[in-house]
Parts: C-alpha cells; structure tokens; sequence
C-alpha cells in the first residue's frame, strides 16, 4: 500500500505543479531584471561613447549611434586625459605594489604560521585592529606623514604606502600554510636546509595558488585605487593612475558625455579583461577573504 | 684578563646565531620588520598623531595652538556633521536591501538556472569598475532626460513628474545609495553563493529525492549554513554605513544635502584645511565604530554560543534522515523494478 502511495506521488511529481511554473518564472525574471539593471548604466555609456558630437546632442542617450565604428571618442578621450602616460605609471604601481605585497605577506604569513614565539599574536592582532581603521579617516593624520617623508607626487611614495598591509592577503596566505603540512619543513631541516630555503624554495612555490588569488584581488584594488592616488599624485598629467587621469573630465569638460564615456570604457578594459579571464579565481578570491570577519 | 672571556661570549654569540633558536629569530626578525615598519609608519604612527592633532587648532603648515576639547565640542555644534551623521541610516537602509537581495539571487543561482554563468557575471561585474569611472557613469545616468529618466518614459512616466535624481533633497541621497548597491551587490551574492555551494551537494539532493520543495531547500539546508556570513554582512553594514563615503565623494561632491560624515571630513580637512577638527572627526567616528565592533563581537558570540556544534549534529542529522528515506525509497522502487 505504502510503495503504491509513493510511486503515485512521484508521478505525480513528474507533471510539474503550477506553483514550479511560477516559481520558474519569477526565477527567471529576476535574473533578467536583475542583469538589465546592472549593465543598463553601461550599456548607455557603450552608447554615447560611439556618437559624434552632434549625434550626441541631437538624439535621446538610449538611440542606438549611427556607426559602430566611430572611434573618434575614444581617440580623444585618450589624448585628452593623457591615458597612455596613466597607464604606463598605473602598470609601473601595480607590479611593485604587487611585488612588495606578495613578498611581505608571504613572509610575514610564515614566520606567523610556522613560529611559536612570544609577540605572534599581539602581530596578529595589530593586524586585525588595523583593518578596523577605515582608511579615509586615517589620511588625515597620513597626509603629514607623507609629508614629512618627502613621499607626496613621487610615484615610489605611493607605492610604498600601497604596499603597506593588507590584512585580507595577509590573512590569505596564513590560510594556505596552515593546508601544508609541516612535515615538508621538517623533512628538510633533516636535510640541513636553512629556513630561508625551506621558505624560498619549499614553501613559496606551493603557494602559488594563494599568489594568485592576491594578484587579483589586490590588483584589481590598485588598479581602481583613486582616493589616495589623487591626494597623493597631484600632478595628474604626469603623475596620473588610469583612475585619476578621468578626473581631467571634471570642470569645463564636464557635459560631453560622449567623451567622458569613452574614458570611463577605456578605464574599465583592462577590468573587464582579466574578469573574462580569471572569472574563478576571482570569485574564490571573494569567498576566500570573507571568511575572515 | 678580560680576553679570554669576550672571545668566549664571542663564539658563545656565534653558537647562539647558528643554533636552532638563533636561526629561528633571525628568520623571525628578517620576515616581520618590513611588515611591522609599514605597519607602524602608515597605521599606528598616524593614528597616535591623529589623536593628539584633535586637541590642536592647526593646519598642515604653520602654528598649531592646543585647544583641548574645543574640537570635539564643536563637532556636535555644527550643523553639517549633526546632520552628515544622520545620512548613514539611508545608508544602512540600503545594505539592508542589498543583503536581502544578495541572499535571493544567490538562492536563485545555486539552484538549477540555464545561463546561470553568464547572470551570475553580469550582475557581478559593476564591483569591478573603479570608482570615478562609477561617478562619471552615475552622474550621466540620473542626468535630466538621460538615461534614467528615458527608461522610466518608456514604463509610461511623464518628464515632468520626475524628480530632479541628484539635485531633489526628497530623493539624491537614495539615487546614491543605489549606485551603491549597484556597485555590490554582484560581491555581496558571490560571497553567499561560495557559502551554499560549501554545503555538501548530498545534502540537496537527498532532500530533492524527498520531495522537499524550493522553499524547504532553503529554508533548511541554505539558510542554516550561511546564517553565520549573512549575520556578519549584517554587522558589517552597520560600520560600513556610518563611513560610507565613495558614492557621494564622486557623485555629487556632497553638494545638495548629500555629505556623508566622511566626506564633510574630507572637505575640513582637505580644503578648509582645519586639520584639528577633521581629526576629532575621524577620531569621533573610530571610537564609535571601535564600540560597534565590540558590540558586534559580543553579539555574535551569544548569537552562535553553540553554533558550531549544533550545526553540525542536526545538519548530520538531517542528513542522515534524509539519506535513510532516500534509501528506504530506492529500495522501495527496486523491488517495484523487479517486479
């Protein structure tokens, strides 16, 4: 009796109920509505940025422009705010900002992960204080450092002030020694390695997926860094980040969207690229350092 | 005489270096003095100055004179930072929309849904615009006649019942909110898709063999493994509102009744260059942030006082029932089979 029963109601599952239509509908609408309200301030901006001044002008900002080739917005926008130099002084901050962070973090992850000592968790919890610290607040009292330091409008200060700590990458790569096991290093102390070689030789090129990680997520960060970039790199025609190099459309500027547009396209390229590329990574990288808390 | 004994501490100073606990603090000092350098120079060394600049009236140049609590007494007098304060509570009505919506979406997509990836992208992308880009591109957006107002004419809305998107107080401090939202809330659903998809897939299907309709599924296999990050979220809004900052600062410049706490500071200290009182600001804010955290710490603690092992008996519980109705079912249809 009980089989019966319970075959019929599996029959009856496969004749989907009206409440799994709905529900496939809502679902899917959603996602739709959603999607289109995400791209909808991009899309208008991908728009404008392919209409000629008096196309811009004479038609609605949602009318599709008569070319799609007239890349002469962009051309301009690039002249204009002096990208090519922003991009070259934005690829030269990302590898050392990277470079130095990586090399840091790495080491201070293994040295707190693979030591007991006294002082290892007042380091930590420095750390984790200072994330705390929302940095808009602090460059108040940074900006006199800076100052002082002779690091305002120079690349090199900018860097080294980028590179200061970052909790989440610090906390990261902590997260991945604690996966290798420590039989690794003590296998090769036996064989008389230094603790230097266990870290340069052993242990860094296993974290090679956790670099990664890093790379992107704190790339993507000094990428689209603007706030200290334009109280520290004031010169923006020589000193601009890709960031800061629209802040050349404010003022007078301010109303051809058709340009600005092409800017802001040419801004967000290199973001759109390595999101089409590395996609996973990034979104492991985001679950990666919520965990935290 | 005293030879022998310093070439002694010599090589016992050597020894000591090329022993083991020798080694150890080299690598110790070597590895954590860079860190700790930069750590020390652009966090604690600041905010220490940040705290003793608050009892100064001072600039970044020139003569500072100490004012005591002058300062911090002033910081409640004006109006601008009384009311700036005040802001953060659209912002926290935002993250609270955010929140909610993430959870849904993110139901959605770590469910069975076709182009899921591709949903999943669109919706995330914003997250990874830099934010003068997102200024530019939401200052075009709520422009009169332009993009917003366009779509909101082809739904059947006239022009001129539309508001003003940045200028009309009533409404532009909600138009930032959204560009807020709509900047994260991609990162917010990818966060709470990576704690579902944590969960152990068994888990889903065992109870989709049972019959456990779209609402039970997250009723009780989703929401019970991700209450832990959803709480978090939660918590963290409520500090990251009261120093929300980007979406006015390149915006609207906090013009028209739409300055933050953070960017009223910014303009103190930047332009008025009245370094003293935007340090009581920040110092102000740290303190109130600091006791949030605090708070937020005890609430957790007593929210999931016994989180962890509850969690896991009844989630192997479930499981377990789960997976013995599916067998009972399966052997069930194997004997109908053999029939």
């Amino acid at each position: 009796m009980a089989a019966k029963a319970r075959v019929q109601s599996n029959k009856i599952k496969h004749h989907y109920s009206v409440g799994f239509y709905i529900w496939t509908v809502v679902k899917y609408f959603s996602l739709v509505f959603f999607s289109f309200s995400a791209v909808l301030p991009l899309v208008s901006c991908v728009i404008t940025a392919f209409k000629t001044d008096a196309e811009y002008k004479s038609t609605n900002v949602m009318t599709p422009p008569v070319s799609w080739f007239n890349f002469s917005n962009f051309a301009k926008a690039f002249t204009t705010a002096n990208m090519g130099n922003a991009f070259k002084n934005s690829v030269i901050v990302l590898i050392f900002v990277l470079l130095g962070s990586i090399l840091v973090g790495t080491q201070l992850a293994y040295v707190l992960n693979r030591f007991k000592f006294p002082g290892n968790g007042l380091i930590r919890n420095l750390f984790t204080f200072a994330a705390l610290l929302p940095g808009i607040a602090m460059q108040v009292a940074v900006y006199e450092i800076m100052t002082n330091l002779h690091f305002v409008n120079t690349l090199y200060g900018y860097i080294i002030m980028m590179m200061g700590t970052d909790v989440i990458s610090i906390y990261i790569f902590i997260q991945y020694f604690e996966n290798l096991p420590t039989s690794l290093d003590e296998s090769a102390i036996i064989d008389g390695a230094s603790y230097f070689t266990i870290y340069r030789k052993i242990l860094l090129p296993l974290l090679k997926p956790a670099i990664v990680t890093v790379c992107i997520l704190k790339g993507a960060g000094t990428y689209n860094e603007y706030y200290c970039a334009q109280l520290y790199l004031q010169d923006k025609q020589t000193l601009g980040t890709v960031a800061t190099s629209l802040y050349t459309f404010t003022g007078p500027l301010g109303n051809q969207y058709n340009m600005i547009c092409a800017g802001v396209i040419i801004s967000f390229i290199p973001a759109l690229i390595l999101f089409i590329v590395c996609q996973k990574q990034i979104y492991n990288g985001i679950a990666a350092g919520a965990v935290k808390g | 005489m005293s030879q022998p004994a310093s070439a002694a501490v010599g090589t016992a100073k050597s020894n000591w270096f090329h022993s083991k606990n020798g080694r150890k603090f080299t690598v110790i000092l070597a590895f954590s003095i860079l860190p700790m350098l930069l750590l020390f120079v652009f966090t604690y060394l600041p905010f220490g100055e940040m705290v003793k600049y608050s009892f100064y009236n001072m600039r970044y140049v020139g003569a500072r004179k100490f004012v005591g609590w002058q300062n911090y007494i002033q910081l409640f007098k004006r109006k601008d930072i009384v009311g700036s304060l005040l802001l953060s509570l659209y912002y926290m009505g935002g993250a609270v929309i955010q929140i909610v919506l993430a959870l849904y979406l993110a139901t959605i997509l770590s469910m069975k849904a076709k182009a899921s990836g591709l949903f999943k992208g669109l919706i995330f992308f914003p997250y990874l615009i830099n934010g003068i880009a997102i200024g530019f591109i939401f200052k075009f957006f709520y422009t009169r006649g332009f993009v917003l107002d366009t779509v909101l004419q082809w739904c059947g809305f006239q022009l001129d019942n539309l508001p003003y998107w940045l200028k009309d107080q009533s409404v532009n401090n909600w138009s930032l909110v959204y560009s807020s939202c709509w900047r994260y809330l991609g990162q917010n659903m990818v966060l709470f898709i990576g704690a579902i998809m944590s969960v152990d897939d068994s888990l889903y299907e065992a109870a989709e063999l049972d019959g456990a309709n779209r609402f039970q599924q997250f009723k009780y296999i989703i929401l019970p493994s991700i209450k832990t990050i959803v709480t978090l979220n939660i918590i963290l809004s409520i500090t990251g509102s009261l120093s929300a900052f980007e979406a006015p600062f390149v915006i609207t410049g906090g013009n028209n009744g739409t300055g933050t706490f953070f960017v009223v500071m910014n303009k103190v200290a930047h332009t008025d260059q009245k370094v003293g009182l935007a340090s009581a600001m920040a110092v102000f804010l740290l303190v109130i942030i600091f006791i949030c955290t605090l708070l937020q710490k005890g609430l957790f603690k007593f929210l999931f006082r016994n989180a962890t092992t509850d969690d896991e008996s009844s989630a192997a519980k479930k499981a377990h029932k789960l997976a013995a109705k599916a067998a009972v079912k399966e052997k069930r249809l194997a004997a109908k089979g053999g029939k």
